[in-house]
């Protein structure tokens, strides 16, 4: 991400700590996830310490300090779908991608996480993807729906 | 400003307005045992070794002396069989992390704690922030601070900063009760800056 783009932001926020949440929240959404350098310039720039703002973005899980695959899979393993089979459905994800949740793979396409109830459980299993919500899930019908994400 | 008068087992004390339970005992001499509590540092209330009960209007409750304001006509008791207990089981839970550290292991004969009643889990720092606090708010120079949450939080010191400004420093060093971090920087300089401790060790 380029830093002129990170300062465009902050600018935004006409550079104020307090709404620091919020521009990570900005450089996450746009850049996927929060680079060591980006962090620094924020930091320089809102002037609130690096251990401070490295606490925040560890803490929330909407951030991440890795680069995040293209595509964001979510798989429900919440108490309905977990009994309708979201085990199976992950195991399914994990072998065709060749990753665990937490990790994305080396070509950045995917990066997987599991969640606690989608709030669709009638829908269970659940998978998320980007956003889109695939409901009735079979390990089958879930290697169709990964096939179409490029 | 505003005095406040109480009772500390059994004894009558003064406080001026603003002053912990903790500060107030400590200044009446009665002592109370902590682990997270530094007079230089804002209150953190993070080990809760510090827990007395008060008595208020014919109530009593549970509280933490570090971070609880003193208020007039309180009866406060720093040891009774419920605090004993519950100081037990507090120094139990923190020696799952650290067992060899001698600070609880001084704590543990007092109360009689056993450093095997829960399954180890060895990650040493106990979070009682000490060396993060005392970085921010008596250097300030935010060489280390917490990262993640819940079980996973650790300490993590910023490679950048500790490497221009720890060797010279290392105040916070003998402020942790366990010695997870001296560790936790040398493994930081070993791996971010290991030129500038080898240098500084030949002059
Ligand atoms: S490293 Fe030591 S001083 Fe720092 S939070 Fe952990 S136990 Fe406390
Ligand atoms: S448990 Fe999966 S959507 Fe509720
Ligand atoms: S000394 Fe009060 S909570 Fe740690």
């Amino acid at each position: 991400m380029e830093i002129d783009r990170v300062d465009q932001i902050i600018d935004k926020h006409h550079g104020e700590a307090s709404s620091l949440l919020q521009i990570l929240l900005d450089i996450q959404s746009e850049n996927n996830w929060l680079p060591r350098e980006v962090l620094g310039r924020v930091s320089e720039k809102l002037d609130v310490p690096l251990n401070q703002i490295q606490h925040i973005a560890t803490f929330y899980k909407a951030f991440s300090l890795v680069p995040k695959g293209r595509h964001q899979v979510h798989i429900c393993v919440g108490t309905a779908c977990h009994v309708r089979g979201a085990t199976r459905i992950l195991d399914t994800v994990e072998d065709a991608i060749g990753i665990k949740p937490g990790e994305t793979d080396l070509d950045l396409k995917f990066s997987l996480e599991t969640v606690n109830c989608l709030g669709c459980c009638a829908l269970g299993p659940v998978v998320e993807v980007n956003g889109k919500v695939h409901g009735k899930m079979s390990p089958v019908k879930t290697s169709e729906v990964l096939k179409i994400y490029e | 400003m505003k005095e406040i008068q109480f009772e500390i087992d059994g004894n009558q004390v003064t406080a001026t307005e603003g002053m912990t339970l903790l500060e107030t005992a400590q200044s009446a001499g009665i002592f109370i045992p902590t682990l997270c509590h530094h007079e230089k540092l804002e209150p953190f209330g993070a080990c809760r070794l510090c827990i007395v009960e008060v008595e208020a209007n014919g109530r009593t409750k549970l509280v933490v002396s570090c971070v609880y304001l003193s208020e007039e006509n309180i009866i406060v008791r720093t040891r009774s069989e419920k605090i004993d207990r519950i100081r037990k089981t507090i120094i139990e839970l923190l020696m799952a992390h650290a067992p060899d550290s001698p600070k609880l292991q001084d704590l543990a004969k007092e109360y009689g704690a056993d450093k095997d009643r829960y399954e180890k889990e060895a990650s040493f720092c106990i979070h009682c922030g000490l060396c993060v606090r005392y970085c921010a708010e008596v250097t300030k120079k935010n060489a280390i601070g917490f990262v993640d949450r819940g079980i996973h939080k650790e300490i993590s010191f910023i490679p950048e900063i500790a490497a221009k400004e720890c060797n010279d420093c290392k105040e916070c060093f003998p402020l942790c009760p366990t010695s997870y971090l001296q560790a936790a920087f040398v493994l930081t300089e070993a791996l971010a800056f290991p030129a500038t401790s080898k240098s500084e060790s030949k002059e």
